[in-house]
């Protein structure tokens, strides 16, 4: 303790009793404290005496000391907001530019952020239509194999989950589903084909999806039951009484039990169509492949525990039963865990998900990107009120000398900005609706993920954030106005005062300019890496080539039917696409058996190789085999050579060698150049081509020249139609595909290049208005400047260079601050991208300049022509 | 409600006042009562009493001038108005009265 604050009272207690106390007493009573205080500390020492100034705070708490509420001054508020609402009315007339560019700025952010609100809205409200949503947990799963990375699944092994229902204790009720169900539902004459989900009996028990008609305790029950959504109904049936009908998929005859109300959209579980869990043999069977603890792919397992149940104890259960059973793997750990029902659509990363889900990340990210847009327009409105408030500081002197508070002074800007705020929200509703389709079209994901509708909660909230913004944006003009010393304002000498908040707007503005130069750049950048996704040579050709999911066709009729097609070129045949992010993969080794990677598998007819243009570095292609003969052959990459050492440098060595695919012997009798099978973001790894002509669950790539692709695809549709009546021709060409794959890239770009244009826009109003202002307030001073003989020339760059320094400042803050995110952050994820270059940091300098420039250059042009005689005999 | 009553530690605060003219405030009243009265006397107490002589119009305050002592906090002094002066003189009677009323006998000796 410093010997010099001994000698003094303790400042916190001080502030205390200003706090409780009334104002009229306090002045005495910290007086009397004082002179206790000080013979205190003659008497009984410092300590002491700072002990006894406490207790005597303390002491001093009373009824009669305690300051009571102001009602009168709450009152005062509320009939001084009219009188409030008519000031800002008047103020918002007289300068019409400066309230143009506050409301235009901050409807323009806050449609964004009614956007954010509206989402996070939707997405927050998943599943909350269920009656026991608090109890209803997913059992997800954690798979650890020796030596790989961890996964986490939302689905579990079958196993697992009979376990649980039938020999864990403290659930209340469970219920196993599985998704994947599809087939061709006939109906007398007439065949659609149907997607559905397996659900056992207790489906309808822990979840509330109502059902029309049925009984929902035993409609899941009997196996070969369904229960159909009423929307399937009317397209199978064209009615909705069809309890006790029965359809036919394939052989099997399914009797309709139940019609359930259509799924909600904000529900993680979407299904047309129910099928009852024992209606699969590998559902009812013990044993078998499908029931190994190991098989954890396939079903989604939700428990309902009883009320007021703790899940960590249900947990230490599950962690028990997994325990048990890893004990009989090897190398590999699985434990199951519980996910609370409201992180199932909001959650952690999870593979196999049932339903459409979306990562807080993505969402931290619209929130981040619309906060700092409504920070952008909120900067603006600070900036230019605070630059105006010299029209001001009378008003507020008078305020004062009739008697205004400081704090009444200050509500009333805040009032005036909450106004603001209102009138914006107003226009930004309208730009809302119309962002919402823009928004909701960018990618299908999201349109089928949300539909964002107004509900009356949303419109609460926007409301809310009109307030929020308000209050925000208000708040340092208020603080500012508040402090302002009405003697001073009203003797004139005004000036001097105002320019000290210079260095906080001028911070505001080039915090402005970072975020928009960020924006561009990152658009920009983000732009050039896509554009090269989309073009990068993939080590194999895929122009023209038109990729037809066979749909369990079969391979023959179909190219049969399609040689007919004049402009049908080769087909071949494949079992997945490449280079889209589809992976299958193998065990592999060679001579050493203990030597197993994970080899990158594609299943290809003869054709397929030269179809593709692959360059053979060695060897030849794979040859046709008769149908049910023995494969032997494998075509490698060389990265297989590398991994394996089989003569990496002369791969013609490496021919006739045998490698194990899933202990599968093969003779390698060709070597092709490395080419990309995943995607840019992953590096090429070992891959092997295998002989299969029949593949009814893969494509047919087939060339396709053509000029009239309509017509093209008019004739090719028709050929499909003639094997297949049933399912609709699926076919794409590959370089789509390809765009597809990047999708999300296309989509995130867009949503930034809006962004960026929006953070421009604003900035730029906001600029502008700060320049109208300065440009006004000198305007005397350049008359004089002018006719004592300066050039306009001169003029202009006197009046500009400030805010071109502001600008260059911010450049030197955000460009490098971008390309280090994008060199160190983003681009780090693809392994495949082209070299960042400065182009676009300096195209967004650049343009961003011109903008300023063009909104400084126009005002200054006008001050600085301005006839100074005009200006000058107003005086 | 209390009235005009005058309670025993409050006809003391209020003679006090009376006793230091003008220069009666808080802390020379808590003083004063310690030399005088012999009893100590809280600063929390006695502003206490204060306030509630105020309330009942015995006696009126006002702020002096600040110096250079107590932080430069102003004093509170106070001073009997002519409502605190009929209550001391009603108090003072009643005693009297009730005085003159014991026979001389009874406590001559104590």
């Amino acid at each position: 303790m410093k010997p010099i604050n001994d000698t003094r009272p303790p400042r916190w207690a001080q502030r205390l009793l200003h706090w409780y106390c009334k104002p009229e007493l306090a002045e005495d009573l910290e007086g009397d404290l004082n002179e206790y205080f000080e013979r205190n500390v003659v008497a009984k020492g410092p300590r002491r005496a700072r002990w006894i100034y406490i207790a005597d705070v303390f002491k001093f708490f009373r009824l009669y000391t305690i300051r009571k509420p102001e009602f009168v001054n709450l009152l005062l508020h509320w009939i001084m907001i009219g009188s409030y609402v008519k000031t800002s009315g008047r103020s918002l007339m007289r300068h019409k530019l400066f309230s143009f560019i506050n409301i235009a700025g901050l409807a323009v952010s806050m449609s964004v952020g009614l956007l954010v609100i509206a989402l996070v809205t939707e997405l927050l409200s998943f599943d909350d239509f269920h009656a026991k949503k608090d109890r209803i947990y997913r059992v997800i799963t954690h798979d650890q194999r020796l030596g790989e990375p961890a996964m986490d699944l939302a689905t579990t092994s079958l196993v697992a989950g009979k376990k649980v229902d039938t020999s864990l204790s403290g659930i209340e009720d469970f219920t196993l589903v599985r998704n994947g169900f599809s087939g061709d539902a006939r109906i007398g004459e007439s065949v659609i084909p149907v997607s559905a989900v397996w659900a056992d009996e207790h489906f309808f028990n822990i979840f509330s999806f109502p059902l029309l008609q049925g009984n929902p305790a035993t409609a899941l029950k009997e196996p070969y039951s369904l229960v159909l959504s009423e929307k399937m109904c009317k397209t199978l049936f064209g009615d909705v009484n069809v309890l006790g009908k029965s359809v036919v998929f394939d052989t099997t005859n399914y009797v309709v039990t139940g019609v359930v109300k259509d799924v909600p959209k904000n529900s993680h579980l979407r299904f047309d169509a129910l099928v009852s869990f024992s209606s699969a043999k590998e559902h009812r069977e013990e044993g078998g492949s499908f029931n190994t603890w190991t098989n954890i792919y396939s079903i989604c397992a939700y428990v309902l525990l009883p009320k007021d149940s703790d899940p960590a104890a249900f947990q230490a259960n599950l962690d028990k039963l997994s325990a048990a059973e890893n004990a009989r793997i090897e190398h590999r750990t699985i434990s199951l865990q519980l996910q609370p029902l409201e992180n199932i659509v909001l959650g952690k990363k999870l593979s196999n998900q049932i339903g459409p889900v979306m990562r807080p990340v993505a969402l931290y990210f619209f929130e981040g990107l619309a906060f700092i847009i409504i920070l952008s327009a909120g900067f603006n409105y600070t900036n230019l009120s605070i630059a105006r408030s010299m029209r001001r500081t009378r008003e507020v002197g008078i305020r004062k000398v009739m008697g205004a508070l400081k704090h009444q002074v200050g509500w009333q800007f805040i009032v005036e900005s909450t106004i603001i705020a209102l009138m914006a929200l107003a226009i930004a509703l309208v730009l809302f609706l119309f962002l919402r389709v823009q928004f909701l079209s960018l990618d299908r994901f999201l349109s089928d993920l949300v539909s964002l509708d107004l509900t009356s909660r949303m419109v609460l909230y926007f409301v809310l954030m009109a307030l929020v913004v308000g209050f925000g944006s208000g708040l340092l003009p208020a603080v500012f106005f508040s402090k302002i010393n009405a003697i001073q304002v009203l003797k004139g000498s005004s000036a001097l005062k105002v320019f000290r908040h210079v260095n906080l707007r001028k911070a505001l503005i080039v915090v402005q300019y970072c975020f928009s130069l960020i924006f561009i750049t990152t658009t920009l950048i983000g732009y050039n890496q896509y554009k090269s996704f989309l073009t990068f040579d993939l080590g194999f050709n895929t122009a023209h080539i038109l990729n037809i999911r066979l749909q369990h066709n079969k391979e023959e009729l179909i190219k049969k039917e399609l040689a007919e097609v004049p402009e049908v070129g080769a087909i071949s045949v494949s079992r997945i696409v490449t280079s889209l992010g589809s992976l299958q993969g193998a065990g592999m080794k060679y001579k050493d058996l203990n030597d197993s990677i994970v080899v990158w598998l594609n299943y290809v007819d003869e054709q397929y190789l030269p179809l593709h243009g692959h360059t053979f570095l060695a060897g030849k292609n794979l040859k046709a085999l008769p149908d049910g003969a023995e494969e032997s052959e494998a075509v490698v990459n060389e990265q297989l050579l590398k991994r394996f050492n089989i003569s990496p440098q002369d791969p013609a060595k490496a021919l006739g060698e045998i490698i194990l695919i899933d202990e599968k012997k093969l003779a390698i009798v060709g070597v092709v150049k490395d080419f990309h099978y995943g995607t840019v973001e992953n590096s090429i790894e070992p891959m092997a081509l295998r002989y299969s002509a029949h593949e009814p669950w893969g494509y047919l790539n087939v060339k396709v020249t053509t000029n009239d692709w309509p017509a093209t695809r008019a004739r090719i549709e028709a050929a499909w139609q003639k094997v297949d009546k049933v399912h609709p021709l699926d076919a794409k060409f590959y370089d789509d595909q390809i765009e597809e794959a990047y999708r999300m890239f296309a989509t995130m770009i867009k949503v930034i290049g809006t962004v960026a244009f929006l953070a421009v826009c604003i900035a730029s109003l906001g600029l502008f208005g700060m320049v109208v202002f300065t440009a006004e307030t000198r305007l005397k001073e350049i008359s004089i400047r002018k006719v004592l003989g300066a050039s306009e020339g001169r003029l202009i760059y006197l009046l500009s260079k400030g805010f071109l320094f502001l600008l260059l400042l911010a450049a030197a803050v955000a460009l490098p601050f971008t390309y280090l995110l994008f060199d160190r952050v983003v681009l780090v994820n693809f392994v495949y991208h082209p070299p960042l270059g400065y182009v676009e940091l300096v195209i967004s300098l650049v343009s961003v300049t011109v903008i300023a420039l063009l909104m400084i250059g126009s005002q200054t042009l006008k001050v600085a022509r301005a006839n100074p005689s005009e200006v000058l005999k107003n005086e | 409600m209390k009235g005009t009553n005058l309670g025993e530690f409050e006809e003391l605060v209020l003679l006090t006042i009376a006793t230091l003219v003008n220069d009666a405030y808080s802390v020379a009243i808590c003083d004063e009562l310690e030399k005088h009265a012999g009893r100590a006397a809280k600063l929390g107490v006695v502003h206490a009493v204060l306030n509630r002589l105020e309330d009942k119009g015995f006696v009126k305050s006002t702020l002096g001038e600040a110096t250079s002592t107590r932080g430069g906090k102003r004093k509170r002094y106070y001073t009997v108005t002519n409502g605190g002066k009929a209550a001391l003189i009603k108090a003072k009677e009643v005693r009297d009265e009730l005085w003159n009323r014991i026979p001389d006998l009874i406590l001559k000796k104590a």
